[in-house]
């Protein structure tokens, strides 16, 4: 039972630290993890475009506000929708068109991250164009209209009548592609 | 790392070495160093304490009266971190640095210069922890779960708080090596896996955890760092990131690591019961297997602390079910120490009743477990009082409870000297009495919607919140009782025997007089 000579407990020393630095990687390995989880399982799938299922039908029988929010953080450009709401049928294509102007005298490329409320309307809104797939390159002063083009899908439970959707624009360092998942 | 038992003992060292302050600088010796252990984390229980003083007298009424938010806010966060961190572990570390070595027939830890190391980086860490209350900003303050983006956005106490936890993290893997290879390779001629004392038993598996996830919480606020200083966008939506991949990652540390400070304290009481019983420990190999069934589960469960930040239902189903299966191997624990008691000669000395009051409360935490992995009363109860009632009754009633008992149990062996008994059974009743006031009642709160992490409350919660306050300051009065309970056994003790538990069948009680010789088993003792 003793094995208790130094080499036999350096050894087991080492393998304990091999162990530790490979449950370090691990930790970081499970980033790209969680990215391919979620791509391959359809969470978190903001920024890629949908397509609309064949059965897709609009709902006459009730009216959803959809409510459209434009921010940015950290760039100086100006951002808002044309519109600041719509009333709908669900299941009615919508088509809306978003504002940006590059106020600085310096090229700035950003990209818009989206963000819903009520948090699930991400499993009920179909996205067929958005400015949000792609990165934004803005000239010195320059001024951009992007459309959004989605359906609200029927399936959107009947006791919510008003949605908000939001962009966020941010700075993407000059060089970077844009983000997509 | 060279200082194997063989040599300390081949070169007469024992009787040369340093007196006073250096003595403890520089000791390889494993009982000096579970010592430190053990004084550290007390004077870290201390300091969590007193933040939790502070907390508790600013939810005393409604209102803000003592601590303006955001110093609540570092308050509740530190005193999250310093207990976890500061306190229960490394007062586990020491019983493991006196215990191990003694209850397998070894002379020493194996690696007993590294051992030094990993106890002297606590006090670097506490120090970056305390310390930066002071610095521009406060202490961290984004809860001991230091979630993104508040962590990627709070000032320099979030960096001393991540170097810090670096820093423990350390230190905990030191600890865990050098824990597996002590009891791997250096037992006692005839002490095979199976006869290994519990105690032994659920430190091997926690060592095991300590190593699986500890290199994980490393790399996570590694990531933490390299977002709020190096441009790196792990967590960061403007990045691509996202901050709920955070919350998985800190969860697959953090939720094995709620069991790697429960697991040494089933240890305990599988000493103590057996011992106060008069009887061997009822289905030991169930437990050994019990041990080993709950550490790989706790490895699978991770996502229930997350059942509200968004997750597909059959994410939620699966770990509900993987949560609630936990509860089977523990059940087998609990129902084997009411077994072990079962027709036993049972006599109530202080470490019997901390450990039957541990059976006691940490059912009741484990129950309201169970009812917290149920995916629709979690929905309600996340953030409330509730979760704080139950993980309190786990940690403080679970391994602040067992962890009073191996005090108790072992003092005559450390010490020689025999703790008054009368004052250590007022230790556990007013223990008792004031936990369940502060806690029990934070249940009614909970359920009724109040809200963790915040300083001032609706009125309606007012009465609950005064008794807390009340059972709280009476917990942390009586801690105080135990401190001297200790200081006067260690200076003023009546000589204990070498064996004053006379139900006692492990190698420190049958092989050491009390106290316990400086060098122990040079010679391997052998076991039958």
């Amino acid at each position: 039972m003793v094995k208790n000579s130094l080499s036999a407990n350096v050894l087991m020393m080492k393998k304990l630290l091999v162990f530790t630095l490979v449950m370090f990687i691990f930790g970081f390995a499970l980033v790209p993890f969680y990215e391919k989880f979620c791509e391959v399982t359809g969470i978190n799938n903001l920024l890629k475009p949908d397509v609309l299922v064949k059965d897709n039908w609009v709902d006459e029988g009730r009216w959803v506000v959809v409510e459209f929010d434009a921010n940015t953080r950290g760039l100086p450009w100006s951002f808002k929708p044309l519109q600041t709401s719509a009333r709908i049928h669900p299941g009615e294509p919508v088509d809306v068109m978003y504002e940006i102007t590059n106020n600085s005298d310096r090229e700035i490329s950003g990209q818009a991250i989206p963000s819903y409320s009520p948090r699930f309307l991400d499993k009920h809104l179909k996205k067929f164009e958005c400015f949000c797939f792609t990165k934004q390159v803005l000239k010195p002063n320059e001024t951009r209209q992007m459309p959004v083009q989605f359906v609200i899908e029927p399936g959107l439970p009947t006791d919510i009548q008003t949605v908000t959707i939001s962009y966020t624009f941010f700075e993407l360092p000059a060089g970077t592609s844009a983000i997509k998942k | 790392m060279a200082a194997v038992h063989g040599d300390a003992h081949g070169h007469g060292h024992d009787d040369h070495h340093p007196s006073g302050i250096m003595r403890w600088i520089t000791t390889t010796n494993h009982k000096d160093i579970g010592t430190m252990y053990l004084w550290f984390s007390f004077a870290m229980f201390l300091v969590g304490g007193t933040l939790a003083m502070g907390i508790r007298a600013e939810l005393y009424q409604p209102g803000i009266q003592i601590l303006q938010p955001e110093l609540f806010n570092q308050f509740t966060t530190l005193h999250g971190l310093i207990m976890v961190f500061g306190a229960i572990m490394p007062a586990f570390v020491g019983f493991a640095n006196w215990q191990v070595p003694m209850m397998i027939g070894a002379p020493d830890m194996a690696f007993a210069r590294m051992n030094n190391w990993s106890f002297w980086l606590l006090p670097v860490a506490a120090t970056l922890l305390i310390s930066s209350f002071f610095v521009p900003g406060g202490a961290a303050a984004g809860g001991w779960t230091f979630y993104p983006p508040l962590s990627t956005q709070g000032g320099l106490g979030v960096d001393l708080m991540i170097f810090a936890v670096h820093i423990l993290g350390a230190s905990s893997i030191m600890g865990s090596i050098n824990i597996i290879t002590t009891i791997l390779n250096m037992r006692a001629p005839g002490m095979t896996l199976m006869k290994m004392p519990m105690f032994v038993w659920t430190w091997l598996i926690t060592a095991y955890l300590l190593v699986l996830v500890m290199p994980v919480l490393a790399g996570v606020v590694t990531m933490l760092l390299t977002d709020r200083h190096f441009g790196t966008s792990f967590f960061n939506a403007a990045g691509g990131g996202d901050p709920v991949m955070f919350q998985h990652i800190f969860w697959f540390f953090g939720h094995p690591e709620v069991y790697i400070m429960i697991l040494p304290s089933f240890g305990i009481v599988s000493e103590v019961i057996p011992t106060f019983s008069r009887k061997p420990l009822f289905g030991y190999s169930s437990m050994v297997y019990a041990t080993a069934s709950i550490a790989i589960l706790s490895c699978v469960v991770w996502a229930h602390h997350m059942f509200t930040a968004g997750m597909p239902t059959v994410g939620q189903l699966f770990f509900m079910y993987a949560t609630m299966l936990i509860a089977v191997p523990t059940a087998v624990k609990v129902f084997n120490w009411t077994a072990t008691m079962w027709r036993g000669s049972m006599t109530f000395e202080t470490p019997m009743l901390f450990s039957i009051g541990f059976i006691f409360l940490f059912v009741i935490g484990g129950f309201s477990g169970v009812i917290c992995a149920i995916v629709p009363i979690d929905i309600q109860v996340q953030d409330t009082y509730y979760v704080i009632a139950h993980f309190h009754y786990v940690l403080v009633s679970g391994s602040l409870f067992a962890l009073f008992a191996g005090a108790y149990y072992w003092i005559p062996k450390w010490t020689g000297h025999m703790y008054n008994e009368t004052l250590g059974k007022w230790h556990f009743w007013l223990s008792m009495f004031f936990f369940n006031l502060t806690f029990f009642v934070q249940h009614f709160l909970g359920l009724a919607g109040m809200p963790r992490r915040i300083p001032d409350y609706n009125l309606q919660f007012a009465d609950f919140n005064m008794i807390s306050s009340i059972g709280a300051f009476g917990f942390g009065l009586t801690q105080l009782l135990f401190l001297y309970i200790m200081i006067s056994c260690i200076r003023s003790g009546e000589k204990a025997p070498q064996k004053p538990w006379d139900g006692a069948t492990t190698l420190e009680w049958t092989h050491l007089p009390c106290p316990a010789p400086y060098h122990s088993f040079e010679k391997p003792p052998i076991v039958k």
